[in-house]
């Protein structure tokens, strides 16, 4: 499977990675490259395995589902490149 | 001697006899470290931190002091410490000061320790060479011409500062070799626990099924005390093991008489260079000496582990590298009159993030699409399983332990694989990636200098939740191969 320009320039946007225009096609082939290394992995039969979801066998532990945590506006903030009034701020979403 | 060439244990011992006060200690550190700044390996110091720990383990001295009481450290950038800068080498995280210590730091300044500062890596531990980081390269200590080596990567700094006694021991993370290689690549030793033994809270995040946390030491005793010390169920670590921890320097005995050690016929790879392999001999036989029973094992899908690495591991970093949006911490992009939300994501991302950093999070986002997610990422999902299921056979076989070269070749020159296609870069990691998709403990071991002087190690690879029996193994094979050279100092 190889990756096209257009490819390219989807992946980056999925991924909200800017790209100039002019470096689409080398990130295309270099993402191209990747891709044929993996199809090696077609080649595996994995006829009746399922997926791996966790490599050791454990069960996800439960708790009371109720608040463990909170009131610290000031430290959730502190590290905000714009916070106002005890918020985050970020450009205009809706007109 | 200098007091910062010390072991871990035996600074330990010499502290508690009262021959040398942590403060001593630490100033010892902080003057090499100085001295050390070529090597590019601290990259955001803490004295004063350093020095307040040191003054509180001098007043614990004693019997009953902890396991680390005034033991300085480094740490790996990518541990989020409070109130310190913790980037994980990454412009994006520029700047941040996190408001939480993580659990294995508060562990090891439970357990008496002293950080002295943060260390270089690879950007978010994506990298083999430690040549992705936004502070630049850090420099092996090891030297044989006028070339400057790569540390290895992702841990590069941590192990150039073990290895050149700027600390006693480091943290390290592992998330596909980044412990065990640059340990191979600097003649230290490090260990990659069971997925689940240390807990992964606070630690930025890259492939969260396959990242573990472990430390980095002079001598495989050293690992067994700061790994006790590290390890542990996290309750704010949903993955964290809720198992007791053995007293893992206690497990080396040097008995290893009628262990069973696996040596895999798959990973005698074409082209693998003839001391490699001369070297994986002589440990094998190093083990039998010491009374263990060598045998050959296959793991048949060996082959398939690195592809099926570099689909998982990049999916998960796709998905946990989205928390960088330039909202809450962090780098944000200047923005142009008229920009929306979507511009300030994506110009702060492309902005924050370096190169390897943006491929990988791109091919995970590739795999993850509609239409590919079941080729690619259910696919190598399907291929983990089997791959585990090889060390489950072997294993219930009765193997013991399994003894692989570490790496492919001894460190390389930092630049030498400027020009490299990714995917050449990635094979430095084919001895160690299997371990991580297996959940595995995994160690690596010094085990001799190559013709041109540069250290080579070993990769021990155990039981899920053995960690002892491996340290003990590595023990074994740590006192026959009797591995002492050091160095020689340029810096």
């Amino acid at each position: 499977m190889s990756i096209d320009i257009e490819t390219a320039r989807r992946v980056a946007h999925l991924a909200r990675i800017r790209v100039d225009e002019a470096d689409l096609p080398a990130l295309a082939g270099e993402l191209s490259g990747i891709l044929s290394f993996m199809e090696q992995l077609n080649e595996v039969d994995v006829t009746g395995i399922e997926p791996m979801t966790s490599v050791t066998p454990m069960r996800l532990k439960r708790r009371e589902d109720v608040v463990t945590d909170g009131n610290m506006q000031q430290q959730v903030l502190s590290n905000a490149p714009d916070a106002r009034e005890g918020f985050f701020a970020v450009p205009k979403v809706v007109e | 001697m200098n007091a910062n060439e010390l072991t871990i244990a035996g600074a330990r011992d010499a502290l508690a006899k009262g021959e040398l006060s942590a403060v001593d200690l630490t100033m010892a550190c902080l003057a090499a470290m100085d001295a050390g700044t070529p090597l590019n390996a601290f990259v955001h110091l803490t004295p004063d931190i350093a020095l307040e720990q040191a003054r509180a383990a001098d007043g614990r001295r004693g019997a009953d002091a902890p396991a680390l009481n005034g033991i300085p450290l480094g740490i790996k950038d990518l541990f989020c410490t409070k109130g310190v800068p913790s980037q994980a080498a990454s412009n994006i995280l520029k700047g941040f000061r996190p408001e939480y210590e993580s659990t294995v730091t508060a562990k090891l300044f439970g357990a008496g320790a002293v950080m002295l500062g943060k260390l270089n890596m690879d950007e978010f531990a994506m990298g083999s060479s430690n040549e992705t980081s936004c502070y630049g390269d850090a420099v092996n200590p090891w030297k044989v011409d006028d070339r400057k080596l790569t540390p290895g990567g992702s841990s590069g700094g941590s192990a150039a500062a073990v290895a050149a006694d700027l600390c006693l021991g480091a943290t390290g993370t592992d998330t596909g070799g980044s412990i065990r290689q640059p340990a191979a690549f600097t003649g230290i030793v490090g260990i990659k626990p069971t997925y689940g033994r240390v807990s992964r809270w606070g630690v930025v995040a890259f492939a969260s099924s396959l990242d573990q946390a472990g430390p980095m030491t002079k001598t495989v005793r050293d690992a067994a005390i700061m790994l006790g010390a590290m390890s542990g169920h996290d309750p704010k670590d949903s993955t964290s093991a809720d198992l007791a921890v053995p007293d893992f320097e206690a497990a080396l005995t040097g008995d290893i008489r009628g262990r069973k050690i696996g040596i895999p016929r798959e990973y005698r790879m074409d082209g693998m260079p003839a001391e490699i392999e001369a070297l994986w001999t002589r440990g094998a036989e190093m083990l039998k000496d010491a009374g263990a029973e060598i045998v050959d094992i296959s793991l048949p899908h060996t082959k398939y582990a690195l592809p099926a690495y570099y689909v998982i591991a990049p999916a998960e970093a796709s998905s946990n590298l989205a928390r960088y949006d330039g909202v809450r911490y962090g780098h944000r992009a200047k923005l142009g009159q008229g920009d929306g939300i979507v511009d300030m994501y994506e110009k702060t991302r492309a902005e924050g993030f370096g190169k390897e950093v943006q491929r990988r999070v791109m091919i995970g986002t590739y795999v993850l699409s509609a239409g590919f997610y079941d080729a690619y990422y259910n696919r190598a999902r399907r291929v983990r399983a089997l791959i585990k299921r090889d060390f489950d056979l072997v294993f219930a076989d009765g193997i013991d332990a399994i003894l692989t070269p570490a790496t492919p070749s001894s460190a390389f020159g930092l630049g030498e694989m400027a020009s490299a296609d990714p995917v050449e870069m990635y094979l430095n990691d084919v001895f160690t990636v299997t371990v991580n998709l297996a959940g595995l403990p995994g160690v690596s071991v010094p085990v001799a200098l190559d013709a041109k002087g540069l250290p080579m190690g070993l990769q021990l690879i155990g039981r899920p939740w053995d960690e002892a029996g491996l340290l003990n193994h590595a023990h074994v094979l740590e006192r026959a191969a009797g591995f002492v050279a050091k160095p020689q100092k340029w810096w």
